[in-house]
């Protein structure tokens, strides 16, 4: 039975409500308890620093050479944050609507509007760090726009501002890791989590550099351990970014919650070639200022400057006049590609769009622009070898982030007592569509703001006896990943990991990814039987596990994502519906866009790993605010 | 096209090392320098050879996690360029490609290409930051800063901490990306309070790593991939003279 622990009493009340019932820890005995935290994002770092101030013990672990390196450093627009300086109507209950409603109604409502009221407190907290937001001439904050939203509320340090509010949550945890309260582990991994007595005491670690496996003890602990769109292999994720802390979780007993739902990003630069290792993210801040188009005609292979306006279609402010090329990300990435199926595209490969500066140059003159995106410019001609100032940029839909992950009640607490779930990692509110610059609110949320006050309330009213390494639940865990990677050495076949990643991806971006169908679904689930068959006879893991073995480390990710990628799959079979980024192509209008069925799939599904297969706990979504309406752009 | 690569491979922190050949001819000049490299090792491993080992993730120039000096240059021969935003169309067909690790003591190696810049850490530990606590912040409005001032401080804070300006340098200094960090933070008003003991507490942790002294030959500036200026370390002087001037 899923208990989502919602507060009572209305909306606006509720988080308050809840930080009063919490049961405190006195600051004098905040020391007698630890926390494990594992992944040093946004969500991690700030988890980490926080409590550690509060005066917990606190043990840290990345797999990651220095924290710094978490790829929230990769986020470019922005973050969102309800602070109304712009004075155009915003407010915490409009960003919970916006969120909401970007998600298709498929998160729950006190999780959403909580986010939306902490997320004033995070600039704050971030400005205070010395975080460089982006100021106007008299000193104060800007704010650029970003999709699905008509106020303009989102925060930016240039191109770069998940690596600046990482920096700065970053330079709060090397403060705690100088001051000796946060013990930190570098290069090191969660292979596996420790259970005594049904909570979660502990994790498994290899040392990537000596290959040495040895567990670790705490009161509670925290994964923050980001997202799995890395199981498509080519995504604009970090090549590092994997499945495997949560998905030994789930082995261990978490529920894996939505987890088909995936966002498809609009904006990145198309695949090029066979041999390419990643895509790279063109900021969706450029739809403030692009214009989206293709060619009205299909086969219209002149230059894009020798088209004239009479001969382009800017498809999404044609057919989204609200919004323009403001649209949310699912909106956008499925008009992309209906203009590439119907043979529209344009490039080598007919599979890319037009996001076209010509007239914001015109209008705001090359310098501002250069100004507002000059890093993002300079990237894509480093790539493409084109100037984005002369040829309109070439954009294809890629996979970019995962909605899903593992479940959690409201306070961010797995099923698992003990386990506590935060930023990507977790499922909670993003529901099926995460609005742009919301990943980075939800990051600091989720760690400066909400898992404090879950933390100290659980270590304040749960009785547990010192956790030791001796206890057989430890040896257990212990063994386990000492046999999973002599098996993994042992195979001694001819295919690197990264080969047969390559062919997973291609399995899912083809049965589950943009579009879905039930025979699709089907097939994929067969082939990637088939493919894991395959890697545990054909794999080749050359090198010692007691030496720094990259190959090894792949080998252990890759067979995590080939059971979650057959999981991804059951789910998304299951949800005979569309909704956000989860397009069934039996269930939708006319007009392409998603039909959802409120009546019997406004939940999650919540997965439970058993002997006998994947089993789903629904936990159904009440709406006691904004009724669920059909999500209108136009 | 066809290239001759000499990479250093080495086991371990202790052990020796030295440059091995991999020829490769069917280099596709749309790759990347790492893609490129992916392609040897997916072949190395076929064989049942171990994997050129190196440090990557983001692949967008923003991580910091790539090293690779590359015929001489840290992260090869582009200007304002990370090892994994270098194309290989900018190399000759035929041409012999020289990697290597980063050199510094401060960074030792730890296994063919991967090096141990742990050092960073610890001096950004040491007082590269503000203090802080969550929770206590005042309102984001509720001090003005100067636009000029707050952009100055966001192209120190711009640094991506690879270590390329130490593998430039020939005496091994990081004072390129001490600088960053103590003028990002000296120009903002949220900086001044720690002010002095930052810059102070940094250097001297700097000095403890095994970092060489700066001698303004501006090679960090030049191998800096986020063209980080030399003036963060004209300014890091000034910073220093003047927090001791103070004791």
């Amino acid at each position: 039975m899923l208990e989502s622990h919602l507060p009572s009493g209305p909306l606006e009340k509720k988080w308050d409500l809840r930080k009063f019932e919490n049961k405190l820890v006195n600051p004098a005995n905040r020391r007698k308890h630890s926390v494990i935290v594992v992944g040093t994002g946004l969500a991690g770092a700030s988890v980490a620093a926080t409590i550690a101030e509060q005066g917990y013990r606190v043990k840290v672990f990345t797999y990651h050479e220095s924290p710094r390196r978490a790829h929230s450093i990769a986020a470019q627009g922005g973050i969102n944050a309800a602070k109304n300086y712009q004075n155009d109507g915003d407010s915490a209950y409009r960003l919970f609507y916006d969120t909401l409603k970007g998600g298709d109604f498929r998160a729950r409502e006190a999780n959403v509007y909580r986010l939306a009221q902490v997320s004033v407190n995070i600039i704050d907290q971030c400005v205070a760090q010395g975080v460089p937001f982006a100021r106007e001439y008299g000193g104060m904050l800007t704010n650029r726009s970003f999709g699905g939203a008509q106020v303009s509320r989102t925060f930016y340090a240039r191109g770069q501002t998940g690596q600046q509010l990482l920096l700065g949550a970053y330079s709060a945890l090397m403060r705690q890791v100088g001051e000796r309260t946060i013990d930190l582990h570098v290069r090191s991994e969660m292979l596996d989590l420790v259970l005594v007595n049904g909570r979660a005491r502990g994790v498994v670690v290899r040392d990537l550099v000596t290959g040495e496996i040895e567990s670790h003890s705490a009161d509670a602990v925290v994964l923050a351990t980001g997202g799995y769109a890395n199981v498509f292999f080519l995504s604009t994720n970090a090549k590092y970014s994997n499945c495997t802390a949560s998905w030994r979780a789930y082995k261990r007993g978490a529920y894996m919650a939505n987890p088909c739902y995936t966002q498809i990003h609009p904006t990145c630069i198309p695949v090029s070639g066979d041999y390419q290792s990643k895509l790279t993210l063109m900021s969706e801040s450029l739809r403030n200022d692009g214009r989206v188009w293709v060619p009205k005609k299909a086969g219209d292979t002149r230059n894009p400057a020798e088209i004239g306006d009479e001969d382009r279609d800017y498809f999404l402010e044609r057919m989204y006049p609200a919004f323009g090329n403001l649209v949310p990300r699912d909106v956008a990435s499925r008009a992309a590609k209906r203009m590439c199926d119907e043979g529209r595209g344009v490039g080598q490969t007919k599979l890319s769009v037009y996001l076209d500066f010509r007239d914001a140059i015109t209008r705001l003159g090359e310098q501002e622009v250069a100004e507002k995106y000059g890093n993002l410019f300079q990237m894509y001609e480093k790539i493409t070898d084109e100037n984005p100032y002369k040829v309109p940029m070439r954009i294809y839909p890629a996979v970019h982030y995962v909605m899903g992950g593992l479940w959690v009640d409201y306070n961010l607490m797995s099923n698992v007592p003990g386990l506590f779930v935060l930023g990507e990692a977790n499922f909670s509110d993003h529901g099926a569509n995460r609005l742009g610059a919301s990943a980075l609110m939800q990051g600091l949320a989720d760690g400066y703001f909400i898992a404090p006050y879950s933390l100290g309330n659980y270590l304040g009213s749960t009785k547990m006896e010192p956790a030791k390494d001796s206890d057989p639940a430890f040896q257990e865990a212990l063994a386990n990943v000492q046999g999973q990677v002599k098996q993994l050495l042992s195979i001694k076949g001819n295919q690197s990991a990264d080969v047969l990643h390559r062919r997973l991806g291609k399995i899912m971006w083809e049965y589950c990814g943009m579009a879905r169908n039930e025979a699709g679904l089907k097939k994929a689930m067969g082939e990637i039987r088939k493919l894991r068959e395959e890697f545990w006879s054909t794999l080749s893991v050359p090198g010692e596990g007691a030496q720094l073995n990259s190959e090894l480390e792949k080998a252990g990710r890759m067979a995590d994502f080939l059971e979650l990628g057959e999981l991804m799959c059951l789910d998304a079979l299951e949800r005979k519906e569309s909704c956000g980024g989860h397009l069934r192509e039996e269930y939708q209008t006319e007009e392409g866009e998603t039909l959802r069925d409120d009546a019997n799939f406004s939940h999650v599904a919540a997965w439970e790993g058993t002997a006998q297969g994947p089993k789903l706990h629904k936990e159904g979504l009440q709406f006691e605010y904004l009724k669920p309406g059909s999500r209108n752009y136009k | 096209m066809k290239l001759n690569l000499k990479i250093w491979r080495q086991g371990a922190k202790d052990s020796d090392g030295k440059f091995v050949d991999y020829p490769i001819d069917d280099v596709n000049p749309d790759m990347s320098f790492l893609e490129m490299l992916d392609v040897v090792n997916i072949r190395l491993v076929a064989k049942g050879e171990t994997a050129i080992e190196f440090d990557h993730d983001c692949r967008e120039g923003i991580c910091g996690s790539c090293s690779l000096t590359i015929n001489g240059q840290p992260h090869g021969p582009d200007t304002g360029t990370a090892t994994c935003q270098l194309h290989m169309r900018r190399f000759e067909d035929g041409q012999t490609i020289v990697v290597e690790p980063w050199r510094a003591k401060a960074f030792p190696v730890l296994r063919d290409l991967m090096v141990d810049r742990s050092a960073f850490d610890r001096i950004i530990a040491a007082g590269g930051f503000v203090s802080v606590n969550t929770g206590t912040a005042p309102d984001g409005n509720a001090v003005a800063i100067p636009k000029d001032i707050c952009e100055s401080s966001m192209d120190s804070a711009a640094c991506i901490g690879c270590g390329a300006c130490v593998a430039a340098c020939k005496n091994a200094s990081a004072m390129l990306f001490v600088g960053a960090k103590v003028t990002h933070l000296a120009l903002l008003p949220q900086g001044q309070p720690e002010r002095r003991r930052r810059v102070r507490a940094m250097v001297a942790q700097m000095d403890e790593e095994g970092f060489g002294s700066c001698s303004n030959t501006g090679a960090c500036e030049a191998a800096c991939p986020k063209e980080i200026s030399l003036e963060n370390i004209a300014k890091l002087n000034r910073e220093l003279l003047a927090a001791s001037l103070c004791d």
